[in-house]
């Protein structure tokens, strides 16, 4: 399994935000390592759902571990049969070991974005 | 010449002001461009003549011309596609119909085709020509419906302009080729602060400006001072009467029935057409 993780500024606690993430955390379980990317679309115009969306995909990511994501995004996921869990706050290690025990849910409400919003 | 009216924060008297200043002109053009909620026409109740649709091209991928070389994903610079399992997603309402990625396909996968947005109603009351974009509900994207409603009002004498709220792209939009503005403020600190936002943008687009301040119950200090330090002429001060607040409930345009604000607005507008605004 590839996790994917959405990580603030100290790359240990789970950030709020997906599309605009600073960083990524991605975690391979089969081999333990772990990486950190930066997001591309972190200061995005727009679109920076979608594009944080194609960044995980492309990281190989089938698995994300996220506090909230908007719908473009979620599009993204299922289209790419990437299961998405609902982050309970903490720490990344915090969130891999509730989500290897089972304890994490799915994610299934997503919001519409703040697309133009001034 | 064209007179863009806004003021950044909504309720502020943008479409009081529009229809009582194209009211007075008589033989003018008023463009709604609130496209989101245009409310000009409940006080025209305009004799509708056209109803024309607006659409905007989104493209559609031909799967089996596409080779999945990406390039359409990568060129397009508002995220609007994705590359999942080898083949491009299209968000529709992320698109900005720049028709890049037909341009950069190497197989002609990709065509063009319209998705319906909104409509621009066309319509007259006595030698007011009343033009209303209209944006469809739960649509993210109110400018491409303000270009088409702002096509369909021509080339007139006088055109007012009647913004959205706000400092966005949509008020930008609605703007952009007016010959100025008319800054309408509310003398509220909530008011003021949008208003600086909205002078900031019509003095980076270099339109000459004029302010008319709404609700003027009492005089408000700050915003006085704010006009006169950034040289701005104030030219309008509508009281804050229950009968004008009366006259809009009820649909009216107040020009019509409230001759002291007739003249009023008639020095407003000899004021905008005398090149008052600095």
């Amino acid at each position: 399994m590839i996790i994917a993780i959405p990580v603030d500024e100290g790359k240990e606690a789970v950030c709020a935000s997906f599309g605009r993430t600073p960083y990524f955390l991605i975690h391979c379980t089969e081999n333990g390592q772990t990486d950190v990317f930066v997001n591309p679309a972190a200061k995005a115009q727009g679109g920076a759902g979608i594009q944080s969306a194609q960044f995980v995909v492309d990281a190989g990511a089938n698995t994300l571990i996220t506090v909230r994501c908007g719908q473009n995004a979620a599009d993204v996921f299922k289209a790419a049969n990437i299961k998405i869990y609902k982050a309970t706050g903490g720490s990344v290690d915090d969130q891999l070991r509730a989500l290897a025990e089972g304890k994490l849910v799915e994610l299934t409400s997503f919001h519409a974005g703040f697309h133009g919003k001034v | 010449m064209r007179v863009a009216v806004l003021s950044g924060k909504g309720g502020t008297g943008k479409t009081f002001v529009s229809v009582c200043l194209a009211a007075v002109a008589q033989d003018a053009v008023y463009i709604d461009c609130d496209v989101e909620e245009p409310n000009g026409r409940l006080y025209w109740k305009p004799k509708i003549e056209t109803e024309v649709p607006v659409s905007v091209l989104v493209p559609v991928f031909d799967a089996e011309k596409c080779s999945g070389c990406r390039k359409c994903v990568e060129f397009c610079r508002f995220h609007a596609l994705a590359f999942v399992k080898d083949k491009p997603i299209v968000f529709s309402e992320v698109c900005h119909s720049c028709g890049g990625c037909m341009l950069v396909c190497p197989e002609s996968a990709v065509v063009e085709t319209p998705r319906p947005v909104g409509m621009v109603e066309k319509g007259t009351k006595a030698d007011v020509r009343v033009v209303t974009g209209i944006l469809n509900t739960g649509e993210a994207s109110a400018v491409p419906v303000i270009k088409a409603a702002l096509r369909a009002g021509g080339k007139a004498d006088f055109t007012v302009i009647d913004c959205p709220p706000g400092s966005g792209c949509p008020v930008m939009e609605s703007v952009k080729d007016a010959d100025c503005c008319l800054l309408v403020a509310e003398p509220t600190a909530f008011g003021l602060h949008n208003f600086k936002m909205i002078h900031r943008l019509a003095a980076l687009l270099k339109k000459p400006c004029g302010v008319v301040i709404n609700k003027a119950d009492a005089p408000y200090a700050p915003l006085e001072e704010y006009c006169a330090a950034q040289n701005l002429p104030i030219l309008l001060h509508i009281p804050y009467t229950e009968q004008l607040a009366a006259l809009g409930a009820a649909g009216k345009i107040a020009v019509d029935q409230d001759i002291e604000l007739a003249q009023a607005f008639k020095g407003l507008l000899s004021a905008v057409k005398g090149g008052l605004l600095t």
